[in-house]
C-alpha cells in the first residue's frame, strides 16, 4: 500500500492564456512520463478543438512519479481543471480532489479577474497556494508588478511565489520541488469506510465509463460493489488503477490516491461530478460536502440542415453525450426547419464547443436557433412555467409575470476602460455595481446582470472595449422581474421558429431590427424579393427587404471561358444545399448564426 | 452531331487592355516561330479532327498579322483539315489596324467573316479602356470592310464604362445602327481578376454600374436593337438575321466539339476539355518536342455536363432544348421541376412550351442564377 506521505494532490490554475497546459506539459516531460520522441504539445488538451483553441474543456488527471531532491520518490497527481468560467463546477469540485494549487499567473498580463476568480475557489478548499509567475521569457514580461500585484490583490506573501518560463522549460524543477515541500499530504483513514470523490468520468468504448476519483478514506479494488450516494446506483468494480500517460491497473486505490475506477457504468450521465462513492456494504455516514446538480444554464435547438439527415444527428448526439455529462438533450421540432434537438449548456462556450465538434467530429451540419436562457413565468391562474424555448412560450394575456435568470459579474480592468466598460453594463441592464480598485490603476467592478444579456454578445463587446486588457467572471444569482415579450421573425411572411427570441421588451425593437439586418446581410439575393420582418404577436416591429437578383451573367462565355464559370456556379450551388428552404426562400447556417452575433464591429 | 469549329489564338498585341485577361504579350519578336508552331500544332491533330466549318481567329490581336503570315495559318488549315466552302471563317481585328488593301486580301485568303473590335464611339470611352484607336478609326475600318465586299461582320461594343451613362450609351448605339452590322455584340465591362483594371479598381480609382443600373443597361441595350431588328439571341450577341448569328460561338454553348490551336487555348470534344500552355515560352517548348501543348484538361462527369448545358443553353434566347435535355440526362424537367418552372414563368423570367425552355430578356439578365435553379 503506497504511503500517503509521498502522494501530493495539486492542481495547477490560471487566467485563460496563461500558459496553465504548456506549464502541465513541462512537469510532465520533466518528470519523464513522457519522453521527448513521443512529445506532443499540451498533452493533456488531447481533444483537437482544446489544442486549437488553447482551452482545457475536461478535466483530466495524471500521476507524475518524481524523485525529489531528498531522495524519495513521490507520486504527483495533477489535476487539470477546465479553464473557462462555464465549467467553475467542475474546478470546484477537481480542486475539493486536491491539497494544493499552483496559481499561475502570466508575467505580462498580471492578474486577471479568473486568477482572483480560482484564488477564492483554492481558498474555500483551504488548499496551498503557490504562486508562479509564468512567461518570464516574454519581453513584456513586468515580474516586478506581478509580485507586487500578489501582494496587493492577491494578499498572498510574496516570498512564495516562484518564476518560471514554460515554454522555455526554465524554473520546472523549483515547483516540483515546492509541490512536494510545501503542498502537505492527503490526508485520509484507508481503514474507514470507502469515501471517494468523483471529479470528472469519460467514456471508453471498450469499457464505459471512466470515473475519475480521488479516495477520501477507505479503499477500493476490484469485486467491490460500489454505490453512488446521490445517484443511488451499485456497481460491481471490474479495475481500479492510476492515470500515467495511458491507464495503470492497479490492485487498489487508498485513501489519499488520485486514479480511476471502472465498473460497468453504461453511460457517462449515469455519473456525476461531485458525487460520492462509497461501499454498499460498508457506506460512510454522510456524503462529501460540495454536490451540486449540474445545470445547463444556456439552451438552444439544432436541426439537421438536411431533414435526412435527422437520424444521423440523433446517433451524433448519442454518442456526443456519453462523454460530456453536462449537455443534455431532448427531442424538438420546429415549423420552419423540422425534426431537431432542445439542448441545453453550461454556457455559451460550451455551446460553441458542441456545436463545433458535432460539426467536425460527427461530419453534421447543424443549424442552431438562437440560444436563450430559461425565463420563470407565473400564469394567471399561478401557474409557475420555466421557458427555456420560445416555441413553448404561452400567450402574452396568459402571463402574471415575468423573470429572468440574474448573474453577479466581476470584471477586471485596467482603470483606463472603466468608463467604456461601465457604460456596456449599463446597456446591457447592469445594476447594483461596486466599484473596487484592488492595485493601483487597477479597477475590479462587480454588476449585477440578466444572464440573457450576457449570452448574446457580452463577453466579445467586453473585450474589444477593455482592448483584451479586461477578465470576466461571473455567477449565477436568482431571478428577477422582467417585462418580457417573444419575438418572432417572419421571412416572406412565415414565421422562422427557430429566430424566435424571449426578450425584454424594451430590448425587443432593437434585438428585432439587428436580427432582421443581420439576415439581410446573410439571405443571398435570390430571384424575388424577400420581406424579413419582426413582430410581437401581430404587431410588426421591425422591417426590412433583400431586393431580388436584377442582374447575374457574365457578359462573355466562350471557350476558354466556360470551365471557369462551371466552377464559379458549382461553388454557389455547393453554398446553397448548405441552406435551409423556408417557404420558397434558401436561408444559409450562416444567416442562423449571424443573428446571436454581436453588433459593434 | 455538327461539325466542329476550329479557334486559333493570335497573343500577340501592340498594348495591352487593362480590362482585357485573354492571354497575350506585346513581345512580338517571336510571331514567326509561333506562327509555325501553330501550324505544327495543328498537325499534331491532324488524326483526331478532320473537318472545320467554321474557323475563328482571334486573340490578342489577329490583325497585327500580315497577310503573309495568315496565309501560312490558313494555309496550314487546308493542309492537315477538311474546310468545306460554306464554312465560316472570321478573324478580330482592331480598327487601329489595316489598310483597305490589307482588308482585300483577307476576302482572298477566304475569309468571310469579319469581327471589329470597335468597343466604343466616344474616344473618351475608347481612352479608359486603353485601346489604341480612336472612334474615327472605326468608322474607317467599318468603310473598309464594306468596300473589301465583306457582307457578314459583328462589332464589339462595351457597356458600363464610368463615366457613361444611358443617353450616351443609346448613342453609340445609334451610332452602331448607323453603320448596319450584320451582327452586334455588346458586352458590360466586367471587371477581370488579375487585370489592371481590377487592381485600380480596387484601388477605388472608379465606380461601375451598379446592380440596378446594370440591368437598365442590359434591358435599354436589349428594347433598342430589337427595335432596330436585331435579334437578341445570346445574353451579349445580336444579329440581323438567323444567318448571320456567330457560327462558331454557337459550338460554345452547345458543347459541339472545337479544337483550339495557340498558347491558352481551349478546346472541348466528348466531354473532354482541355487547355493550352498560357505562355509562349511553354508552348514552344512542347511543340518542339513534338507533343500537344497541353497544360491541363478535364473530364466532365455528368453533373458538370448537365450544369454546363444549363448555364450556357439558358445563356440563349433559345434556351434548353427539352428533348435533347432528356436524352442526355434523363429528367424531364417541366415534369419533375414543375413548380419551380411554374413560378419563374409566372415571375416573367422564363416561356416555357413543350419544346423549350427559354429566358425572357429578364430571364437572360439573370441566367447564372437561373441555371443554379434548375
Amino acid at each position: 500500500m503506497s504511503n500517503m506521505d509521498y502522494i501530493r494532490n495539486f492542481s495547477i490554475i490560471a487566467h485563460i492564456d496563461h500558459g496553465k497546459s504548456t506549464l502541465a506539459d513541462r512537469l510532465i516531460q520533466h518528470t519523464g512520463g513522457c519522453d521527448a520522441r513521443n512529445f506532443q504539445d499540451q498533452i493533456l488538451d488531447n481533444m483537437d478543438i482544446e489544442r486549437e483553441r488553447g482551452i482545457t474543456i475536461k478535466s483530466q488527471a495524471i500521476s507524475l512519479p518524481y524523485t525529489a531532491r531528498d531522495g524519495n520518490t513521490y507520486n504527483l497527481n495533477l489535476i487539470d481543471t477546465p479553464g473557462h468560467v462555464d465549467f467553475s463546477y467542475e474546478v470546484s469540485r477537481s480542486l475539493a480532489s486536491c491539497e494544493g494549487v499552483l496559481l499561475l499567473i502570466d508575467a505580462a498580463q498580471g492578474v486577471q479577474a479568473q486568477t482572483l476568480a480560482n484564488l477564492y475557489l483554492a481558498m474555500e478548499h483551504d488548499l496551498e497556494i503557490i504562486p508562479v509567475i509564468n512567461k518570464i521569457d516574454l519581453p513584456s514580461a513586468d515580474v516586478e508588478r506581478v509580485i507586487e500585484q500578489i501582494d496587493s490583490e492577491l494578499g498572498l506573501d510574496t516570498d512564495t511565489h516562484l518564476k518560471c518560463s514554460a515554454k522555455e522549460g526554465t524554473g520546472i524543477e523549483d515547483i516540483l520541488e515546492a509541490i512536494v515541500q510545501r503542498i502537505p499530504p492527503p490526508t485520509g483513514t484507508p481503514e474507514a469506510p470507502l469515501s471517494a470523490l468523483i471529479f470528472d468520468a469519460q467514456y471508453d468504448s471498450f469499457r464505459g465509463t471512466v470515473i475519475h476519483c480521488r479516495i477520501m478514506d477507505g479503499v477500493v479494488q476490484s469485486g467491490d460493489i460500489i454505490r453512488f450516494m446521490y445517484g443511488g446506483a451499485t456497481y460491481k468494480v471490474e479495475e481500479v488503477g492510476h492515470f500515467l500517460l495511458s491507464r495503470q491497473k492497479r490492485e487498489r486505490l487508498s485513501a489519499g490516491e488520485v486514479g480511476y475506477i471502472i465498473a460497468g457504468v453504461k453511460t457517462i450521465s449515469d455519473v456525476r461530478t461531485g458525487d460520492t462513492i462509497t461501499l454498499e456494504n460498508r457506506p460512510c455516514d454522510k456524503p462529501l460536502p460540495g454536490f451540486k446538480e449540474v445545470k445547463p444554464v444556456v439552451f438552444a435547438s439544432i436541426y439537421p440542415i438536411a431533414s435526412d439527415d435527422y437520424e444521423d444527428l440523433a446517433v451524433a448526439l448519442e454518442k456526443y453525450k456519453l462523454n460530456d455529462a453536462s449537455f443534455v438533450y431532448e427531442k424538438d421540432a420546429s415549423v420552419a426547419l423540422g425534426q431537431g434537438f432542445r439542448c441545453g449548456f453550461l454556457g455559451l462556450l460550451h455551446l460553441d464547443i458542441v456545436q463545433e465538434r458535432l460539426e467536425r467530429e460527427y461530419d453534421q451540419s447543424l443549424i442552431l436557433s438562437v440560444p436563450s436562457v430559461r425565463f420563470r413565468l407565473t400564469l394567471k391562474d399561478d401557474t409557475v412555467l420555466y421557458v427555456d424555448n420560445p416555441s413553448h412560450y404561452p400567450p402574452q394575456m396568459d402571463i402574471a409575470k415575468g423573470e429572468e435568470p440574474y448573474i453577479r459579474a466581476a470584471m477586471m480592468m485596467p482603470e483606463r476602460y472603466l468608463g467604456a466598460v461601465m457604460k456596456l453594463c449599463q446597456e446591457k441592464r447592469g445594476m447594483n455595481s461596486s466599484l473596487s480598485y484592488p492595485g493601483p490603476g487597477r479597477a475590479e467592478l462587480i454588476y449585477e446582470m440578466p444572464l440573457s444579456e450576457v449570452i448574446y454578445d457580452f463577453y466579445d463587446r467586453f473585450k474589444s472595449v477593455s482592448q483584451g486588457y479586461g477578465s470576466f467572471d461571473y455567477e449565477l444569482i436568482d431571478f428577477r422581474d422582467s417585462n418580457l415579450v417573444l419575438v418572432d421573425i417572419l421571412v416572406n411572411g412565415e414565421k422562422v421558429d427557430a429566430l424566435s427570441q424571449i426578450v425584454h421588451r424594451d430590448r425587443a425593437r432593437a434585438c428585432g431590427l439587428q436580427a432582421c439586418e443581420r439576415l439581410k446581410e446573410e439571405i443571398p439575393k435570390q430571384m424575388f424579393k424577400i420581406a424579413l420582418q419582426a413582430a410581437i404577436g401581430g404587431e410588426i416591429i421591425a422591417r426590412t427587404t433583400i431586393s431580388a437578383f436584377r442582374k447575374d451573367v457574365t457578359a462573355k462565355c466562350y471557350g476558354g471561358d466556360i470551365s471557369r464559370k462551371r466552377k464559379l456556379l458549382e461553388k454557389q450551388k455547393k453554398g446553397k444545399k448548405r441552406m435551409k428552404m423556408i417557404g420558397n426562400v434558401s436561408i444559409p447556417q450562416s444567416a442562423f448564426l449571424a443573428v446571436l452575433k454581436s453588433d459593434t464591429d | 452531331m455538327n461539325l466542329p469549329g476550329l479557334y486559333i489564338h493570335i497573343p500577340f498585341c501592340k498594348t495591352k487592355c487593362p480590362y482585357c485577361h485573354f492571354y497575350s504579350t506585346t513581345d512580338i519578336t517571336s510571331v514567326d516561330v509561333v506562327i509555325a508552331s501553330i501550324v505544327r500544332e495543328m498537325e499534331l491533330y491532324a488524326g483526331e479532327f478532320d473537318t472545320f466549318d467554321t474557323i475563328y481567329i482571334g486573340g490578342g490581336t489577329p490583325s497585327l498579322l500580315t497577310v503573309q503570315q495568315l496565309d501560312v495559318i490558313l494555309s496550314g488549315v487546308h493542309k492537315h483539315f477538311l474546310v468545306p466552302p460554306d464554312a465560316e471563317i472570321t478573324i478580330e481585328v482592331n480598327p487601329a489596324d489595316g489598310d483597305l488593301a490589307w482588308y482585300r486580301s483577307l476576302k482572298d485568303l477566304g475569309v468571310n467573316r469579319l469581327h471589329l473590335g470597335v468597343q466604343s464611339f466616344s474616344d473618351q470611352a475608347l481612352t479608359f479602356l486603353g485601346r489604341r484607336h480612336r472612334a474615327d478609326d472605326a468608322f474607317a475600318a467599318l468603310d473598309n470592310t464594306v468596300r473589301a465586299g465583306f457582307d457578314n461582320f459583328g462589332l464589339d461594343l462595351i457597356y458600363g464604362i464610368p463615366g457613361q451613362d444611358l443617353q450616351s450609351w443609346r448613342k453609340s448605339l445609334a451610332c452602331a445602327v448607323s453603320l448596319s452590322p450584320p451582327h452586334l455584340s455588346a458586352y458590360q465591362l466586367a471587371i477581370e481578376e488579375d487585370t489592371p483594371l481590377c487592381h485600380s479598381y480596387r484601388r477605388g480609382s472608379f465606380d461601375i454600374p451598379d446592380e440596378d443600373a446594370s440591368l437598365s443597361f442590359f434591358l435599354e441595350t436589349s428594347a433598342y436593337l430589337e427595335r432596330s431588328g436585331y435579334h437578341h439571341y445570346e445574353v451579349s450577341n445580336y444579329a440581323a438575321s438567323t444567318s448571320r448569328k456567330s457560327r462558331h460561338n454557337q459550338k460554345y454553348w452547345d458543347h459541339t466539339p472545337y479544337l483550339g490551336i495557340g498558347p491558352g487555348a481551349h478546346s472541348f470534344k466528348e466531354g473532354k476539355r482541355w487547355w493550352n500552355h498560357r505562355s509562349i515560352e511553354g508552348y514552344l517548348k512542347d511543340l518542339a518536342l513534338e507533343t500537344t501543348p497541353v497544360a491541363g484538361d478535364e473530364t466532365l462527369s455528368r453533373e458538370e455536363l448537365r450544369l454546363e448545358t444549363l448555364f450556357m443553353s439558358l445563356r440563349t434566347a433559345a434556351g434548353i432544348d427539352l428533348a435533347a435535355f432528356r436524352l442526355k440526362f434523363g429528367e424531364d424537367l417541366p415534369k419533375e421541376r414543375h413548380a419551380i418552372i411554374q413560378s419563374l414563368v409566372d415571375r416573367g423570367f422564363i416561356v416555357v412550351n413543350d419544346e423549350r425552355i427559354s429566358p425572357t430578356t429578364r430571364g437572360l439578365a439573370v441566367a447564372d442564377q437561373l441555371a443554379l435553379i434548375f
